[in-house]
């Protein structure tokens, strides 16, 4: 199954958004990643990675970030182990996380998931 | 000028000390249009660097820095973990199988560093970061040795052109990063990302003075 990566500059934010998709996708793996390891607010790479391959079954890992440096930090991580199947989603984190793993509950594959989210990433609020 | 692997170690240790020292400036800096935790931050990374001195102390020229740009990545904890990072990384390379540094050395160090934070950044000059400090600062050392200034005078003009850099950025608008959300607010302020790139190339200037 495909899994998920959420990356926030916050672990409550990340488990947050972890919590809500959960409730759609329960069978789906999904790791939250947020702060530094003490705690304060920020981005790690090396938690990235850990996370990274604490979530990967083999079947990709679509991968959410918040702000600025997550994305950054997140680049950082994946170099270290390239793999075409780790994806980052250029989509809100909270929306693209939903979509992403009602798809992936269902049986989707990574690329489909990927275009699914890509297709609904602006949709409006109202 | 001539900087082996003591002369580095010691540019390191150096970029720690002032880092430490203006960690409340930089975040007080990042405070005003960011997060205001760049200078806890830098600090926190070089702390960590300065952890890996026994290491480095058994590392060539290109090992000291690809440490170093490791460690920053791994341990800021901020955007500037993964830029200056990326900087220290890109450098590394440059020193391949090098044995010492000289000033001729210096513009590729910077050019490759500056590389790198554009690659990670995805940012030009002019757009209130760090490089707007960083390329000034290259163009000008690169010209006064193009010129058959001394390192003195070449490192010299590297200062000012970075100092000035830095100064500038005060008079722009920030359209990348964290600031660029307060768009026109942001003038006024200096890059507290310029601000610590000129901390660093003074530290390389103090040592090898």
């Amino acid at each position: 199954m495909v899994g998920i990566l959420l990356v926030s500059h916050v672990q409550s934010l990340a488990d947050g958004v972890k919590d809500l998709a959960k409730m759609i996708a329960p069978a789906v793996p999904i790791v939250a990643v947020g702060g530094l390891s003490d705690g304060s607010p920020g981005t790690d790479v090396e938690r990235i990675y850990s996370g990274l391959n604490e979530v990967d079954q083999g079947d990709g890992v679509m991968i959410f970030m918040d702000l600025g440096s997550a994305v950054m930090s997140t680049e950082m991580a994946l170099e270290f182990n390239p793999n075409d199947k780790h994806i980052m989603q250029n989509a809100p984190m909270v929306e693209g996380t939903i979509v992403a793993a009602s798809a992936i509950q269902v049986g989707s594959t990574i690329e489909d998931a990927c275009d699914l989210v890509e297709s609904q990433k602006n949709i409006d609020k109202f | 000028m001539s900087v082996n692997k003591e002369t580095l170690l010691n540019i390191i240790k150096c970029m720690q000390k002032n880092i430490t020292e203006n960690r409340e400036y930089l975040s007080d800096l990042d405070r005003e249009i960011g997060d205001g935790d760049h200078g806890i931050n830098m600090d926190r990374g070089f702390q960590e660097v300065m952890k890996k001195m026994d290491e480095m102390e058994n590392q060539d020229l290109a090992g000291i820095l690809r440490t170093t740009g490791m460690t920053l990545a791994f341990k800021v904890g901020g955007a500037s973990g993964p830029l200056y990072g990326t900087a220290f990384m890109k450098a590394s390379d440059v020193l391949k199988g090098k044995e010492e540094i000289v000033i001729a050395d210096l513009p590729a160090l910077l050019e490759a560093g500056i590389g790198g934070i554009q690659m990670r950044g995805k940012a030009e000059q002019y757009e209130k970061t760090m490089l707007d400090a960083l390329i000034p600062a290259k163009n000008a050392l690169e010209e006064a040795l193009a010129n058959g200034s001394s390192s003195e005078e070449a490192i010299k003009a590297m200062l000012d052109a970075c100092e000035a850099g830095t100064e500038y950025t005060k008079t722009i608008k920030a359209t990348k990063g964290r600031a660029s959300y307060i768009g026109e607010r942001s003038i006024g302020h200096m890059d507290p990302g310029a601000a610590s790139s000129l901390v660093l190339l003074r530290s390389i200037a103090e040592v090898i003075k």
